[in-house]
């Protein structure tokens, strides 16, 4: 059997946590063999009849209330006394902050090897895999080879395909024991953003601003053309560096990834390290003064030309359009 | 109040990624070494909790003797102490990784010889994403992954972490490990005389044993996959592309 962890919003698993199911479907199938899926939470149960479109047989559903609150000791713990309860070959999580988080605290206290990041996995008696490095401009092939294989799928790497059929899954409360100290760590508190608008990494259109935009002041241009299209304003690392923009809007290795329709890439040379981040969006539109810029290559559509001409004209046939 | 942050050296690689010929690493041969970017800022962290709370702070490296270069940039932005784990410069894996580091920040008692242990989120150049917890749970104290935020009051870490649309605050009783990222602060930069000074100061070398554990995982070799080379379709230059560019978003992308 090949366990999945799903991460739900409200009993709505996330998309992350679909891609890691079609990687879990993926190993099950290598191996034929079944696939459950671990959710945590009150509302964890509500996401059951989603996973059945996914393939998951057997939901294990842990109803501690005091997971209700993200833990990541807690869970992870938990996680590893299911693993011990059931005996999964493979433990598949999405490739978030805390897929990564989790999984690693069951290959800590169980001693097991983890792959962060896998982008293809081809499951036998030893697992042949393939994960990204550098942010995803090298790739890893590994091979691993434990009891319980820990995988977690990188993100927006597989798309959250339904399985050909669906399948009726069953229910089973699962019972962790975990003493208070398991709990040292959770979210105490959320603090809501006060910044407008969609987050980065769920925005449909993007707008990203390089070193070539030259200034903080001159990302109202950026700004304007992301309100007329209904998106976000993003930056290059260095454009961050520079002070222009806060870190939180840095798209790439160590930034956000985005997976929008489209992105606007705006003074932005291409670096391998920026590509990494923007790889999930459907179309990449590149303005730059340099026909040479790797991102010419990179991108999808191309001006070639001054943001600071380019950028304003566009805003204002926007406008007019509307 | 004492801190420890554990660094990485890595290939400096802003230009393009070229493998080995038996693809099993990046060919420095033409490329600098330095730190993680993550990793950059867990020594900040480190060094700015000491400025606040007194203490020192300790900079740690496992990796071949060349890493000792890193530890003295870390030196040079003002840690007080380094201490390279030295390695034959093979790759370790995490778990070979997380224990001697456990070993080397365990204190007489059994618990670590920190209050506050900082890690970058993941390595720029193999980001396994489990060192820091690994040694967080050999050494018993509570962990934070993805840190973007750290203050430390009445020996409680408040560490933040961005989720979509806002910030989780976590608070963790000292001691405790975090692994940080790019954005929690501005790495300082070192000053020549500073770094001069670091030159001269000592770096605590250690042999640490590389352990196996259950199962194994290994590298078979490194990939850089192709990109995808097709020129951009040019749809004009200048002002002039507007039109182009207005029909391309409302008839084909149809996000206007
Ligand atoms: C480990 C590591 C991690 C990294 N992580 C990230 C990351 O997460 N995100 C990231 O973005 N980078 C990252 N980088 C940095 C990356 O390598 C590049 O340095 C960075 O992306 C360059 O930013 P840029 O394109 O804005 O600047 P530049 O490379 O300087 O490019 C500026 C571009 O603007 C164009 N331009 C200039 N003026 C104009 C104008 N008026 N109109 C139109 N075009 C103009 C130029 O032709 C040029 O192409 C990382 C690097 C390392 C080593």
């Amino acid at each position: 059997m090949i366990l999945g962890l799903v991460e739900h919003a409200g009993g709505e698993p996330t998309e992350e946590s679909l891609e890691a199911l079609t990687l879990a479907r993926e190993v099950a199938a290598d191996t034929d063999a079944s696939l459950d899926a671990v959710v945590f939470g009150v509302e964890g149960a509500a996401a059951t009849d989603r996973l059945g479109d996914h393939g998951v047989e057997t939901v294990h559903h842990v109803a501690d209330r005091r997971l209700d609150t993200y833990a990541p000791e807690a869970r992870g713990e938990a996680v590893a006394q299911l693993v011990d309860a059931v005996d999964p070959a493979a433990v598949v999580a999405p490739g978030t902050t805390r897929g990564n988080e989790v999984l690693a605290h069951v290959g800590a206290v169980r001693d097991l090897p983890m792959a962060a990041n896998c982008t293809d996995v081809d499951a036998g008696e030893e697992y042949e895999l393939a994960r990204q490095r550098w942010g995803g401009s090298l790739v890893e092939h590994a091979r691993l080879d434990a009891p319980t294989a820990l995988l977690t799928a990188a993100a927006h790497e597989f798309s959250p395909e339904p399985a050909a059929e669906r399948v009726e899954p069953s229910v089973r409360e699962f019972e962790p024991s975990l003493d208070d100290a398991a709990f040292r760590v959770g979210v105490d508190r959320v603090e809501e953003s006060d910044v407008e608008g969609v987050p980065l990494g769920e925005a449909r259109v993007v707008v990203g601003g390089g070193r070539g935009v030259g200034s903080a002041e001159d990302y109202d241009e950026l700004e304007d053309l992301a309100d007329l299209l209904g998106g976000t304003v993003g930056a290059s690392r260095a454009a961050v560096n520079e002070g222009w923009r806060p870190h939180d809007d840095q798209i790439g290795q160590t930034g956000t990834k985005i997976s929008p329709d489209l992105y606007v890439a705006c003074g932005i040379s291409g670096a391998v390290q920026h590509m990494v981040g923007c790889k999930g969006a459907d179309s990449v539109l590149a303005i730059n003064t340099d026909p040479e810029a790797a991102i010419m290559q990179k991108g999808d559509y191309a001006v070639v030309g001054d943001l600071h001409e380019v950028v304003p004209e566009l805003n204002e046939a926007l406008r007019s359009e509307a | 109040m004492d801190t420890l942050a554990c660094i990485k050296r890595v290939p400096d690689t802003g230009a393009k990624i070229t493998l080995t010929e038996d693809e099993q690493d990046i060919d420095t041969s033409n490329l600098g070494f330095t730190i993680s970017p993550h990793e950059e800022c867990a020594i900040e962290a480190a060094v700015q909790q000491v400025e606040d709370h007194g203490g020192t702070a300790t900079v740690l490296s496992l990796g071949p003797d060349d890493a000792a270069e890193q530890l003295r940039t870390g030196l040079a932005m003002t840690a007080d102490e380094a201490t390279l784990l030295e390695t034959d410069g093979e790759e370790w894996t995490p778990r070979a990784t997380a224990n001697a580091i456990a070993d080397a920040a365990r204190g007489d008692d059994g618990g670590p010889a920190y209050d506050l242990l900082l890690f970058g989120n993941e390595s720029a150049d193999a980001a396994n994403h489990q060192v820091g917890v690994r040694v967080a749970r050999a050494l018993d104290v509570p962990f934070l992954a993805g840190v973007t935020g750290l203050d430390v009051e009445d020996g409680t870490a408040i560490a933040r972490r961005e989720v979509g649309g806002g910030t989780e605050v976590y608070e963790l009783d000292l001691p405790a490990a975090v692994a940080v990222k790019e954005g929690i602060n501005e790495p300082r930069y070192a000053s020549m005389r500073a770094k001069m000074q670091a030159r001269k100061q000592e770096i605590r070398r250690q042999t640490p044993e590389r352990d196996g554990g259950r199962g194994t995982f290994e590298k078979v070799r490194l990939e850089a996959p192709e990109t995808d080379d097709a020129d951009a379709e040019v749809l004009g230059e200048g002002p002039e592309a507007v039109p182009d560019v207005v029909e391309l978003l409302r008839d084909d992308l149809e996000v206007v």
